[in-house]
């Protein structure tokens, strides 16, 4: 009892103190989870787009394997890219295993299912809106996918801010991939699993208040968005 | 680009057949009125000859190359369909579509912004509007690229007495300045007050077709002289 309450006071005081730690460890997290997340809105959004719009021939095998992606356990993920990017696997010449790059790629493959899933959802709700209108005004594919792509924008935005959430969060995948190296690879959730195996609650504490200051952020944006949707404003 | 022609057309859905076989001529100016029961088929008619469903069989032809005539034609649908923009850039889509400057676009939806008296709601998200406020919306979308043909399906079926006299309005002077109409109402009120000539639909055929004043002087069938009268057609 005592220690947890040691603990919580010098996670106070390192967060107060913008400990140096804390603060590399939680702008790495910023950075490799946002790049992570650049990267599959470029790849889910104009595929969600893609699969609301077109009628190709592949479209329901692309979004069942969509969905069955969104259930692979991160673990998984995590398994098969040490496996692509290892000394000896396919992509071991770019020697990228072990680096933040190699945490992004997993990153990007756990949640780009999700954002294409979540943004196709809405994508095709206002399709069946628009359907008619854009029709018959002789758009081109590309003029629909621009018009669902904008005039959906807020609901684009909740489903990037739930592939920020789950990417922030995840620790499983970009443990086996990033290694967890100090000043290298150590995020929020991999320090803090380390810290809290090591007894130091303090800085596990302190980096656990970060994660749950960005898990809240994201939730407060997420709701607004949704406010700003009803009230018709922007 | 006139005259249109119908030719054998007809429309199944899921082997169904809900029109045809149909066969009509729509010269130049005036205003055709498509009336009949409920279910007749007036929605699949109009939308069959703009183009934006697939016949099963038959064609419809236009003096001009088939993509030239369907830049020159509009559609309104019975329930408005609006972007979620606000209603200045509803009414600039069908031009930023054809690829009209920005700044001109704006300009002209102004204009037609005053002229539909929203003037005071020109930034207001479109879909926040009253029915009849969207309905005008619509129309004035659709008249901004002057087409040379408009179609509208029931455009007043929702409205009150006002916003029915602003839209007819409005429909004589596109009527006046060169579009050529095509429209369907249940109004019989409004069919004799508009319509040049009279298509008179029942059961997915065309049961008569002739100029208004004849058409109402002395109904050519059983059917439409029930109809005008007020009996119920089935
Ligand atoms: N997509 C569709 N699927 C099945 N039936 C349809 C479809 N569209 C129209 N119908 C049927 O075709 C008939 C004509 O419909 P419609 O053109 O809407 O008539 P109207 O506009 O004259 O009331 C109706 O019986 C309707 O149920
Ligand atoms: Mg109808």
């Amino acid at each position: 009892m005592n220690d947890l309450w040691n603990g919580i006071q010098q996670a106070i005081w390192l967060t107060l103190t913008l400990d140096a730690d804390l603060v590399e460890i939680s702008l790495r997290s910023l950075r490799v989870t946002l790049s992570a997340l650049f990267v599959s809105c470029l790849i889910a959004l104009p595929l969600a787009a893609i699969l609301a719009v077109r009628r190709f021939k592949y479209r329901r095998l692309i979004i069942s394997t969509l969905n069955a992606l969104m259930g692979l356990p991160p673990v998984v993920v995590g398994l098969l890219v040490y496996i692509l990017l290892s000394r000896s696997g396919p992509f071991g010449v770019l020697g990228l295993l072990f680096t933040t790059h190699a945490m992004v790629i997993a990153q990007v493959i756990i949640i780009t299912p999700l954002i294409t899933s979540i943004a196709h959802q809405s994508l095709r709700e206002l399709w069946s809106e628009y359907h008619d209108l854009l029709i018959s005004m002789n758009t081109s594919k590309w003029q629909r996918i621009k018009t669902l792509l904008w005039d959906g924008r807020r609901a684009l935005m909740t489903a990037s801010l739930a592939g920020f959430g789950r990417a922030i969060g995840e620790v499983g995948a970009i443990m086996i991939v990033g290694g967890n190296i100090d000043h290298a690879t150590r995020v929020l959730t991999t320090a803090i699993s380390l810290e809290t195996s090591k007894g130091d609650f303090a800085l596990a504490l302190a980096l656990g208040f970060v994660l749950i200051t960005l898990a809240l952020a994201v939730n407060f944006t997420t709701h607004w968005l949704g406010r700003t949707e009803r009230e018709g404003r922007w | 680009m006139f005259p249109m022609t119908a030719c054998d057309l007809s429309v199944k859905v899921r082997q169904k057949h809900i029109i045809g076989p149909i066969n009509l001529t729509i010269n130049e100016g005036g205003i055709t009125v498509l009336m009949g029961p409920n279910g007749a088929g007036k929605t699949t008619l109009l939308k069959a000859l703009h183009g934006i469903i697939r016949l099963s069989n038959g064609q419809v032809t236009f003096a001009t190359p088939a993509k030239t005539a369907q830049e020159q034609q509009s559609f309104v649908f019975q329930s408005p369909i609006m972007l979620r923009r606000s209603v200045l850039e509803n009414l600039a889509y069908p031009l930023m579509i054809n690829g009209q400057d920005k700044q001109i676009a704006m300009e002209l939806a102004r204009t037609w912004a005053a002229k539909i008296g929203l003037s005071a709601h020109m930034d207001r998200p479109a879909t926040f509007l009253s029915g009849g406020e969207k309905q005008k919306i619509a129309l004035a979308r659709a008249l901004i690229t002057s087409p040379k043909l408009l179609f509208l399906d029931e455009p007043t079926a929702s409205l009150d007495g006002a916003a029915t006299v602003e839209i007819e309005a409005l429909l004589n002077e596109a009527q006046s300045t060169g579009s050529t109409i095509i429209m369907s109402t249940h109004n019989i009120g409004q069919a004799r007050r508009m319509a040049s000539s009279v298509l008179f639909i029942k059961d997915g055929q065309i049961d008569a077709h002739s100029a208004a004043n004849a058409f109402f002087d002395t109904p050519p069938t059983q059917a439409a002289q029930k109809f005008i009268s007020g009996d119920i057609v089935l």
